[in-house]
């Protein structure tokens, strides 16, 4: 059956559009954008959206969905729930599995299990190295054949120069971009939060800030080199911002990203060991909050991404140190990214263009935009719904969140996916 | 005034007050040590348990001996011989001792924060024994009572902490100490082991020791863990020694009535020389005397009367 979304306000930033406009989806496109009340009802489903945003579907390009070999944290299933529940009708699953996706048979894996759980889109990312071991280039003609969308060891760095410099060109023959983990390992040590004053006061060894910034220089340093398409993940710092303003305006294609803990959360969040707020990139501090913010209004950032990275009581529930590093995101970075737009710090286009549109992009899939003939992926958003995110209701298996409590305003209240709704309220 | 923790986690959870409440009770207990029988029942029927996760001399003999001479019993747990060895997480060794109903938890570990997780899951009282790089609450309480004895007061102190600051929880619960009281602190060290942002805990920073001895009132050496030299932290001990080491020249430069202090254990001859360290200005020994004192005064405010 068709569906007609009528009476929302249409956020497109793919051709830069905040208008009142009716929509009418069939067969998973969109098939007709009109002024409101042109398109006729009959026969139709309506879904009425007065005082709802209509954007293009979220795309959340970096997620850890842990299967296979981690199901008790997160399967494919779970995940994709928890990103429709987001407002997200694709995420990009990093390749940090047990087995690491560094083969077709992984990537076909976890495609049928995304397409079974019929929730979200997953694009799979696949490995830079075989094991992402750092050692050997994966195949990245059969993992493009089977489905990726991207390569990347995330979860670690690769430490070698030289094999950072054949990646990139070898990926560049089969037309995949790097996504790149910035870490320089000896410089992070043993660090378990940022080096700064908090670090000091609790007796934390801290991560610099330039163990990333220096892996920023030097991975733009060799996409200038190799001509590749470089992505750098989760960026954390003022000193990283600045270094990828300057690779822009010299006009390297490059894109970044960062997750919403890195405007919403200092330092000041590991006070107390709290182990919901360990997680590499670390939480840095307030200065570096306002460069990440600046970035992504003036697009030096190029997405958001939660970089959904669930763990158990297992992982969590022990002594600082000895805790897994990461948080879970997709059921908050929609409503941590709104606080921007409702404080004026980020325009509603803006927010969702780094949302959708620009990670739809950067990783070349469909989706990103509400033109007509463009695959039906659609979010509503209730801009002004105000609600406390409660992590005991998260459809995510984990509940390792450093937002449970928090009141937010805005919130996705339907998902459709190729036409199809996915998740409604 | 009432001592109204649960636990004893750090120094900086204190205030003055209460660190005088502990120092002026410590200093009345010393007295029990000197007897020909060192007993009162004060603690009588409490339960005190320590729990080692790195090893230790002083401290952990100094806690049992406090208890006993409160009468309290003791238990302690050989880290090295117990089901941590299998595998067993901090939180299930400490709520399965819990369930023993000890009254008090006296824990050293090598996790900075491990006592705060405790301490937020334990019903009974916990006491940081050490924790990491992070705080040693009880020493740094009995340097502050060896320093009232020596001078008879605690502030308007130049008081100098020279040695692996970056690794030194005995040093960070001393700049909160010695603050807290009134007093300077100057720290110094190589700029590799002195970490960013120390300022911002009230301290002057420097990579002089004659600059942190010139006219000290006390100086407390800090030392040196002989792994540093392989993980590029310093360059050689002889070097180290000659730059960092505290020797008879250097207590020229301080107060004539400065007096030594060191946590212990020393390393002869490289952090201080020997002369120093059993000198005339030492008060080395004097400092373990108090230890004692001031762990009977902090388990009498966790669990003497109707506590723990």
């Amino acid at each position: 059956m068709s569906l007609l979304i009528k009476g929302g306000l249409v956020v497109d930033p793919s051709r830069h559009l905040e208008e009142p406009l009716d929509l009418l989806v069939d067969k998973g496109k969109i098939v007709a954008v009109e002024p409101p009340g042109q398109i006729p009802e009959n026969g139709r489903r309506i879904i009425s959206a007065p005082g709802l945003v209509v954007a293009p579907g979220l795309v959340d390009m970096h997620v850890h969905l842990r299967e296979p070999g981690e199901e008790y944290k997160e399967t494919i299933a779970t995940g994709t729930r928890a990103a429709v529940q987001g407002g997200f009708t694709a995420v990009a699953a990093m390749p940090n599995t047990r087995p690491v996706n560094d083969t077709a048979a992984v990537t076909r894996l976890m495609l049928g299990q995304a397409r079974d759980a019929g929730n979200a889109r997953v694009y799979p990312v696949g490995a830079v190295s075989v094991g992402s071991k750092g050692q050997g280039l994966s195949e990245y003609g059969d993992l493009k054949a089977a489905g990726v969308v991207a390569l990347t060891d995330d979860g670690l760095p690769v430490n070698s120069s030289m094999l950072v410099r054949r990646a990139m060109e070898y990926a560049r023959t089969f037309d995949l971009p790097i996504i790149s983990h910035c870490e320089d390992l000896e410089l992070r040590a043993d660090g378990v939060m940022n080096e700064g004053r908090i670090s000091l006061q609790l007796g934390l060894k801290g991560i610099p800030a330039a163990a990333e910034e220096v892996m920023v220089y030097r991975d733009l340093t060799l996409a200038r080199l190799t001509g590749a398409r470089l992505h750098i993940a989760h960026v954390s710092t003022g000193g990283s911002v600045a270094i990828i303003r300057l690779a822009k305006a010299m006009g390297l294609p490059v894109t970044a990203e960062s997750a919403p803990h890195y405007f919403s959360l200092t330092e000041a969040a590991v006070l107390g060991y709290d182990t919901n707020a360990k997680v590499n990139p670390p939480l840095r501090t307030d200065m570096d909050v306002a460069s990440i913010k600046e970035a992504l209004r003036d697009g030096t950032l190029d997405a958001i991404a939660s970089d959904h990275a669930p763990h158990s009581s297992l992982e969590k529930e022990v002594e600082f140190t000895a805790a897994a590093f990461g948080l879970i995101g997709l059921e908050t970075s929609l409503g941590l990214t709104l606080k921007l737009v409702h404080t004026g710090e980020l325009s509603l286009l803006q927010a969702i263009d780094r949302l959708s549109t620009g990670p739809a992009q950067i990783l070349g899939v469909a989706g990103g935009t509400l033109a007509v003939g463009a695959v039906a992926d659609i979010t509503l958003i209730d801009l002004n719904r105000e609600w406390t995110v409660d992590a005991s209701t998260f459809a995510s298996k984990s509940r390792n969140c450093p937002f449970h409590g928090w009141t937010l305003k805005g919130k996705a209240v339907m998902t459709i996916v190729g036409g199809k709704v996915v998740w409604e309220e | 005034m009432e001592f109204r923790h649960k636990d004893l986690l750090g120094i900086a959870d204190l205030e003055p007050e209460e660190i005088r409440l502990i120092l002026d009770t410590a200093a009345s207990f010393k007295e029990i040590s000197a007897r020909p029988i060192k007993k009162v029942p004060t603690l009588r029927g409490k339960m005190m348990m320590t729990v080692f996760y790195e090893p230790s001399t002083r401290t952990r003999t100094s806690f049992e001996i406090a208890a006993k001479r409160l009468s309290a019993d003791t238990q302690s747990l050989t880290v090295a011989a117990s089901s941590v060895t299998k595998g067993e997480t901090l939180a299930d060794t400490a709520h399965n001792l819990e369930a023993m109903k000890p009254d008090v938890l006296v824990i050293r570990h090598p996790a900075s924060g491990a006592p705060h997780f405790l301490a937020q899951r334990l019903k009974c009282g916990v006491i940081n024994a050490g924790d990491g790089l992070h705080e040693h609450p009880t020493q740094a309480l009995l340097d502050l009572l060896t320093v009232q004895e020596a001078k008879g007061r605690l502030d308007g102190l130049k008081v100098a902490i020279i040695g692996d600051i970056a690794h030194s929880r005995v040093a960070r619960s001393n700049i909160y100490g010695f603050t807290k009281m009134g007093s300077q602190v100057t720290v110094a060290g190589p700029a590799t082991l002195l970490p960013p942002y120390l300022e911002t805990l009230g301290a002057t920073v420097t990579t002089s020791l004659v600059e942190a001895v010139s006219g000290a009132d006390v100086i407390i050496m800090l030392r040196l863990q002989l792994e540093r030299m392989g993980q590029g932290f310093i360059s050689t001990l002889r070097e180290y020694r000659n730059y960092f080491g505290l020797a008879p020249r250097h207590l020229q430069l301080a107060k004539d009535d400065v007096i030594i202090m060191h946590p212990g254990p020393l390393n002869r001859g490289v952090e201080i020389s020997p002369e120093v360290a059993d000198g005339p200005h030492s008060l080395i020994l004097e400092q373990v005397t108090n230890g004692v004192a001031v762990r009977m005064a902090v388990l009498y405010f966790l669990i003497g009367g109707e506590k723990g």
